[in-house]
């Protein structure tokens, strides 16, 4: 029973992590669009697109 | 023969494709089908930037692009002028600004991941983000390398339109409002959670044995994490308690104090003494359930009050000036574009169609269609020209306006309008302070009630007392109680303000319910207030038509309302002749006109005009023979002879007679109040279904009568054009004006009808209604959950946790149940 000496202190201090990382999430604007992410996972294929954009662009038409 | 082809839906917004149009863009290796050449450049654009990924996302139909037009894309520029960038850029360094965008076109997510991926992949944008949630964009770029009228240019290029919009400081303390509560929940929740761990073991502990120096450690732990908590999550139930403490009231914010402050301050007391319980768990608990209902209250408060936002968004942020020379001329060519915040009174605006009007004025020059239907809930666009009024905030529809801007900032009607909404929606009415009173007497009656649970349970079970106090404290909830009338009011002028109903005073809602007399005026109420031809009589062998046609021919130049109806009744009886040739047409201003048709001098004027010139004369007999005698009468005349007498009169309103019906119908009393002739009155009376009528009627005569009827016990609701029937709209239990826009701020009544829909009088009358029975179903719910939940508590059935869920889901139900009016 004497490993709570150890394991009471370390929950605390993951629990100071956890609200650490919760501030900066608020202060960061993560719960601004709880909605956006979800679409952009699956529509988003990567920087395809923005190669795309910076080099073919002009060669692509006609 | 030929095979009708299948209609084929246009690949970019799905509407159908006209005949004999073939174009197409190749997107995803096939060829697809375009219904116009405006969605044929956006197709064609969104390929050509590598986003045809965009048509395999979306789940909607875009919509139908427009061609941009080069006027379009010159009012832009203006963007980049820094004066008016000043009012929504915020410059982060010299080069790198940001702007908040409100993007116009969004169906679909799709849509968005179009938008960003486009916005991202401009040159000089260094980044762009767009809610989902409310499509707006926040955009950084290098003012070196692009510019924001380039931005803005490339969104319309894909299909969608892009303002810039400035947020103001409400908007942004709200914002911070909320993130604060965020954290505060969130920091609750985390904390709580250590504290529910160590508080299982407790409660095993007591079941099973525990070491005394474990559960020691246990509970100064839970102090340790229990201390912030209160500091931090729990501070706005005690700042909110001293404040009504130092105003002597007691607010709801009082028992809840006072519950997690006993809880904590016996906790810390047994937690030194070493014995006794811990509510640690019960203060976290309680904090946290308590910040959460808040926090989804205040969302579902926020969507009950999004329609009156919508106003908001109406004014334009831009205006085209023209710049006026010495002569106090303005040149069309001298174009200014400016912010709408700089306009002056007097300046002169260009608003091409298509464009929100920026201010009040006057058109003076041009003719167009308007469209206010956000301001007064008409969907179809009123014609006006030169001379009328328009309000800012409406589109111009058609083809260019220019407009003197008599109004701007405050003293706008979209202003006045906000305003009023603001205030109605901030004053109590009669029930709300009702439930504010008992609220706050309720609380004090739970105080005295909870000191005696206090010392009753100290003496009877003293192992207990404190947990059955608390729970006293915390399971009454006042917050049901005042909030039930607040949150229903709110929800219910926003749908009051989707149908142009204005509610300006407090009481309105609540009195308009319980009406029992619905009392109407008759000019400009039930009818239009515009003349139209209601009579034509030839007094002469000839058929009346062949008259018309003369009449009209006269005044066939002339904008005179009794000219305009005039005209439309000769097109309508018109057998396509060819055009009657006038000349030597002669206006005489208020009188009538003469002119030459074929070696005939005709005159065609009111009654005293043609009296004067005309041998022949009217009596007074002939007129009361055609029951014309009170109306506006213009005969058409020789020098010798009378030929015809038209008589005008005023169209009754469409939706009058379905209101009347419809009211009939709930059983009330409808009454015409007039100070028209008799049988005008009962001719209108007669045809939209009213049964009593009271005629020839001065202000005074009309309220005498509104007062006999209140005298019987009646609850009057007058209905009247705001302004000459002002003594008898104060009269009235509950007035309603008919507020034509531009008047609003002289109309002094209960609720302003800014449409002509008079309709909607009902539909208002059915949310009003509505409105309290989702009151009185708040009330009730709050009286009975208090009336169950108390008791239960005071004698120990409840404890502390349970009673914190209970009394947030209590205010969370009142909430919720004033969001039903937001719907159907």
């Amino acid at each position: 029973m004497e490993s709570l000496y150890l394991l009471v202190p370390l929950a605390l201090l993951i629990a100071v992590g956890i609200v650490w990382v919760f501030l900066w999430a608020v202060k960061s604007d993560q719960f601004e669009d709880l909605e956006g992410p979800a679409h952009r996972i699956i529509m988003d294929d990567d920087d395809k697109v923005k190669e795309k954009t910076d080099h073919e662009s002009t060669d692509k038409k006609q | 023969m030929i095979k009708p082809q299948p209609i084929k839906p246009c690949f970019h917004c799905g509407l159908p494709i006209p005949n004999q149009l073939d174009i197409h863009v190749h997107i995803n290796g096939k060829n697809e089908a375009m219904c116009c050449y405006g969605c044929q450049a956006v197709a064609q654009s969104i390929v050509d930037s590598g986003m045809e990924d965009f048509y395999k996302f979306r789940t909607q139909p875009s919509l139908k692009a427009d061609k941009i037009v080069p006027e379009f894309l010159q009012q832009l520029k203006a963007y980049d002028n820094p004066q008016v960038q000043k009012h929504f850029v915020t410059d982060g360094s010299e080069q790198i600004r940001e702007v908040s965008l409100i993007l116009e076109g969004i169906v679909c997510a799709a849509c968005v991941w179009l938008n960003e991926q486009h916005l991202n992949a401009l040159p000089g944008v260094i980044s762009a983000n767009i809610n989902y949630s409310n499509n707006r964009a926040r955009v950084r770029w290098d003012n070196n390398r692009i510019t924001l009228s380039e931005i803005l240019e490339s969104i319309t290029r894909i299909g969608y339109l892009a303002h810039p919009y400035n947020p103001d400081r409400q908007q942004v303390l709200i914002e911070k409002e909320k993130k604060q509560q965020l954290r505060r929940i969130g920091i609750a929740g985390v904390l709580g959670m250590q504290i529910m761990i160590l508080a299982v073991a407790m409660y095993t502990g007591e079941w099973w044995g525990i070491e005394d120096t474990f559960n020691q450690m246990f509970r100064w732990v839970s102090l340790a994490v229990t201390a912030p908590l209160l500091l931090f999550a729990s501070s706005p139930f005690f700042t909110a308690a001293l404040r009504d403490l130092k105003n002597k009231r007691v607010g709801m914010d009082v028992p809840v104090a006072l519950g997690i402050g006993i809880a904590f301050g016996a906790s810390v007391i047994h937690t030194i003494q070493g014995s006794g319980e811990v509510y640690f768990d019960s203060v976290a608990m309680f904090t946290f359930f308590l910040l959460s209902a808040r926090y989804f209250e205040s969302g579902a408060r926020k969507r009950t009050a999004e329609a009156t936002e919508a106003l908001l968004n109406l004014q334009p942020a831009i205006a085209t000036k023209l710049i006026v020379d010495s002569d106090g001329v303005f040149d069309h060519q001298k174009q200014l574009s400016l912010s709408v915040a700089e306009l002056a009174i007097g300046d002169y605006v260009l608003v091409r169609p298509g464009e929100h009007i920026p201010a009040d004025g006057s058109i003076v020059e041009g003719t167009s269609g308007i469209n206010e239907s956000l301001i007064t809930g008409e969907s179809l666009p009123v014609t006006k020209t030169i001379g009328d009024d328009v309000i800012g905030g409406s589109t111009n529809t058609e083809s260019p306006l220019v407009i003197k801007i008599d109004k701007i900032g405050d003293d706008t009607v979209l202003a006045s309008i906000q305003r009023l909404l603001d205030e109605a929606q901030n004053r109590k009415p009669a029930i709300a302070k009702m439930a504010d009173r008992l609220a706050s007497k309720f609380v004090t009656v739970i105080l005295l009630l909870a000191s005696l649970v206090a010392v009753y349970w100290y003496q009877t079970d003293p192992e207990h007392w404190v947990a059955i106090t608390i729970a006293t404290l915390v399971v009454t909830c006042p917050c049901a109680l005042s909030l039930a009338t607040p949150a229903a009011l709110t929800a219910a002028s926003g749908q009051f303000a989707k149908l142009g109903l204005l509610p300006a005073s407090a009481n309105a809602l609540e009195t308009l319910s319980k009406a029992t007399d619905f009392v109407f005026d008759k000019t400009g109420t039930l009818t239009q207030g515009n003349i139209r031809l209601v009579k034509a009589v030839s007094l002469d062998d000839s058929p009346v038509e062949n008259h018309l046609q003369i009449a009209a021919a006269l005044e066939a130049g002339s904008e005179h309302p009794v000219a305009r109806s005039l005209i439309q009744a000769a097109g309508e009886n018109t057998d396509a002749g060819a055009p009657i040739k006038v000349s030597q047409l002669d206006n005489k201003a208020g009188q009538g006109v003469n002119g030459m048709i074929e070696n005939t001098q005709w005159y065609l004027g009111n009654i005293n005009y043609i009296n004067q010139i005309c041998e022949q004369h009217f009596s007074a007999s002939q007129l009361a023979e055609q029951q014309i005698s009170e109306m506006t009468l213009v005969a058409l005349a020789t020098d010798k002879k009378i030929f015809a007498v038209f008589a005008f009169d005023d169209e009754i309103r469409e939706e009058a007679p379905a209101l009347i019906q419809k009211l009939k119908q709930q059983n009330k009393t409808i009454t015409l109040m007039t100070g028209d002739n008799k049988a005008n009155a009962l001719r209108i009376a007669r045809k939209v279904g009213i049964d009593h009528v009271y005629a020839e009627m001065k202000p005074a005569d009309k309220l005498a009568q509104v007062q006999s009827m209140q005298q019987r016990g009646a609850i009057v609701a007058m209905t009247g054009d705001g302004i000459n029937d002002a003594p008898v709209l104060a009269g009235a239990d509950v007035s309603i004006a008919m507020g034509s826009g531009t008047q609003l701020a002289a109309a002094h009544a209960d609720l302003i009808l800014l449409s002509n829909h008079v309709e909607h009088l009902y539909t208002g009358y059915q949310i009003s209604t509505r409105t309290l029975k989702i009151i009185r179903q708040n009330l009730s719910w709050a009286f009975g959950y208090n009336l169950l939940a108390v008791p239960a508590a005071a004698t120990g059935h409840v404890d502390p946790w349970m009673a914190a869920i209970g009394m947030s889901a209590s205010s969370l139900f009142v909430v919720l149940n004033a969001l039903r009016l937001t719907r159907s």
